[in-house]
């Protein structure tokens, strides 16, 4: 078995380098599932659902005669639809959305190259064309046994396409708003840091706990703290304060 | 106090240059989050992403210095990676790719894996003669590939493709059976990764049960009927699904003999290399379907329309193969 490699690396030219997480198994499998629910259930779903139409409009059962000696009409608008969303769900979305299909956005992960880049056509279509040996000889297994084994984790068509699976890493429109001087006496980007977290972990530290950082921070900063108030309300103040120093959301 | 808000002097100074930078990064996360199309896009502000991703590259070792493991840090490494993914981009032009294709790619390749396309065809007539021999000797061998239900149609000397367009309407034929000749194609294509295996069997199979069934149905005197049907279609099928197979010993032959290579390297290449033919594959086996779907089953086409069609389709495709119908303006 392969030495696991979890982290693809980017360099750009004048050598900083970012690591991407690869997707594991794990990820890879969840991705699958909901993907296989999605187009089983939308291919189902217009197979019965056209079929009882057009049963309905014959005044027939659901199914009666319905497949035997198909004419045009059935197959184009009953059997060729449903066949086409299921073979062609993954190759047609992984096209449309550049690697990221329901089921893998739900996994927070996409496809990309080698070189981290998103992948062209090409490499969508070959790392689709590969799935007639992946899905072997049923259930993937040629594929999961393939992800298991290799260094990044791919099966045999991310092989072939030069391709693999990575966590997507979101970053906010406003991320960078926090960590601006919104004033005068703002508090610094260490401060901001230890704020954030501060805030981030609010609900699961103990009020007095939060409070007594909070407070420390604050008047670190040079601000005042209230006086004569009870315990929760200290504490919401020092809340109120700390977002309104670092401009984060409320949590 | 905690740690981070002890932060010794020069951190502090720049830890407050850091802060001056984060109008340039919402500048940045802002062309990031409205680019367009390369082509579409201003000159003036690519020139400025690629500048400000630059500068992105000094601002992220600094605060990883500063502060590692800070959300700033992460929020940075998210931001270069989408600028990276954004200067790093090919260029989406599809129709220019789609043109050298079939203008220039194909025809290369065509000449480069013709050792390939050899030992394909040679192993698919081979087989085929095979096959042809051993149902001519062991008639009984016939329903190793046809059905019983076939068999007994032969033998009561009808064709199981007579009145074929009477049970299924022409386009949905066509549609089923070019869908199955890409499937068995790119399957021909694919397993090649077996180191090659694969697409022997599938090429070997093909064969086989073509020189059996013509076997098969000459000795009920009824191979040219089946030829009749065969012709207009059969000639590019037949092909494409060579060509295919050749493109999977191709892929074979990478695992086998990576060279310098390493093997997955070899295999990746051989893929993108043999895999320029598949395009190919798939639009012919579209014409060949609708041949198959309109024309073979259809009795009021004479033996010599049908010979026109088929060889003709087979010409329109060795001409797009050896770049005789589209010249490449390329110099080699």
């Amino acid at each position: 078995m392969a030495r696991i490699q979890d982290e693809l690396q980017l360099t750009s030219t004048d050598a900083t380098a970012v690591n991407l997480p690869i997707a594991g198994t794990g990820s890879r499998s969840y991705a699958f599932l909901i993907d296989w629910h999605i187009r089983v259930i939308v291919a189902l779903a217009w197979l019965i659902g056209t079929a009882a139409l057009l049963g309905l409009m014959e005044g027939k059962g659901l199914w009666d005669d319905l497949f035997e000696n198909v004419g045009s009409f059935v197959f184009y608008v009953v059997i060729l639809p449903p066949t086409l969303i299921y073979f062609l769900y993954h190759p047609v979305l992984e096209v449309a959305t550049k690697g990221r299909t329901p089921g893998k956005r739900a996994a927070g992960i996409r496809v990309v190259t080698v070189e981290g880049q998103t992948p062209d056509l090409s490499a969508l279509l070959i790392r689709n064309i590969f799935r007639l040996i992946d899905s072997l000889p049923a259930l993937y297994i040629v594929g999961l046994v393939s992800v298991l084994l290799s260094a990044r984790q791919v099966r045999i068509g991310d092989m072939a396409a030069g391709t693999l699976l990575a966590y997507e890493k979101k970053l906010a429109s406003n991320a960078f708003e926090r960590f601006a001087a919104p004033r005068e006496g703002a508090l610094d980007l260490h401060a901001v840091e230890v704020a954030q977290d501060l805030l981030q972990r609010w609900k699961s530290l103990a009020p007095e706990k939060r409070s007594q950082i909070a407070a420390k921070l604050i008047t670190s900063q040079g601000e005042e703290l209230p006086n004569n108030v009870s315990k929760r309300d200290f504490d919401r103040e020092m809340h109120r304060r700390l977002v309104s120093l670092t401009h984060a959301p409320r949590t | 106090m905690p740690r981070a808000l002890e932060a010794p002097r020069d951190d502090q100074t720049l830890a407050h240059w850091l802060r001056r930078r984060v109008p340039d990064w919402q500048r940045l996360s802002d062309l990031l989050g409205q680019q367009r199309d390369r082509a579409d896009e201003p000159h003036t502000e690519v020139i400025e992403l690629v500048d400000r991703f630059r500068s992105l590259g000094r601002d992220l070792s600094l605060a990883r210095a500063l502060m590692p493991e800070s959300s700033l840090s992460r929020d940075l490494e998210n931001l270069f990676l989408k600028a990276h993914e954004a200067v790093f981009r090919r260029p989406g032009q599809l129709r220019a790719q789609l043109v050298e294709l079939f203008r220039d790619d194909v025809p290369r390749v065509f000449h480069e894996l013709q050792a390939s396309i050899w030992i394909t065809v040679t192993l698919f007539v081979g087989t085929g003669i095979l096959g042809w021999l051993l149902v001519s000797f062991n008639p009984e061998l016939a329903s190793l590939f046809a059905s019983e239900r076939m068999i007994e149609e032969v033998q009561r000397g009808e064709l199981w493709t007579d009145d074929i367009l009477n049970i299924i309407p022409s386009s949905v034929l066509s549609i089923q059976i070019m869908a199955n000749n890409i499937v068995v194609s790119l399957f021909a294509f694919a397993l090649g990764a077996l180191y090659g295996l694969g697409t022997i069997y599938i090429i070997s199979l093909n064969g086989f049960m073509i020189g059996g069934i013509f076997a098969f149905t000459a000795n009920y005197d009824m191979a040219g009927r089946l030829f009749n049907f065969v012709i207009a279609h059969g000639v590019v099928e037949l092909s494409v699904i060579c060509l295919a197979g050749a493109a999977g010993i191709q892929l074979g032959h990478s695992l086998v003999h990576p060279g310098l290579k390493s093997r997955i390297t070899a295999f990746r290449d051989a893929v993108k290399h043999a895999g320029i033919l598949l395009p190919v594959v798939v639009v012919f086996l579209v014409g060949a379907g609708v041949i198959e779907g309109y024309i073979s089953p259809d009795d009021s086409y004479s033996l010599g329309v049908r010979a026109a069609v088929g060889i003709g389709y087979g010409v329109v495709l060795w001409a797009v193969l050896s770049g005789r119908i589209w010249p490449s303006k390329r110099k080699t």
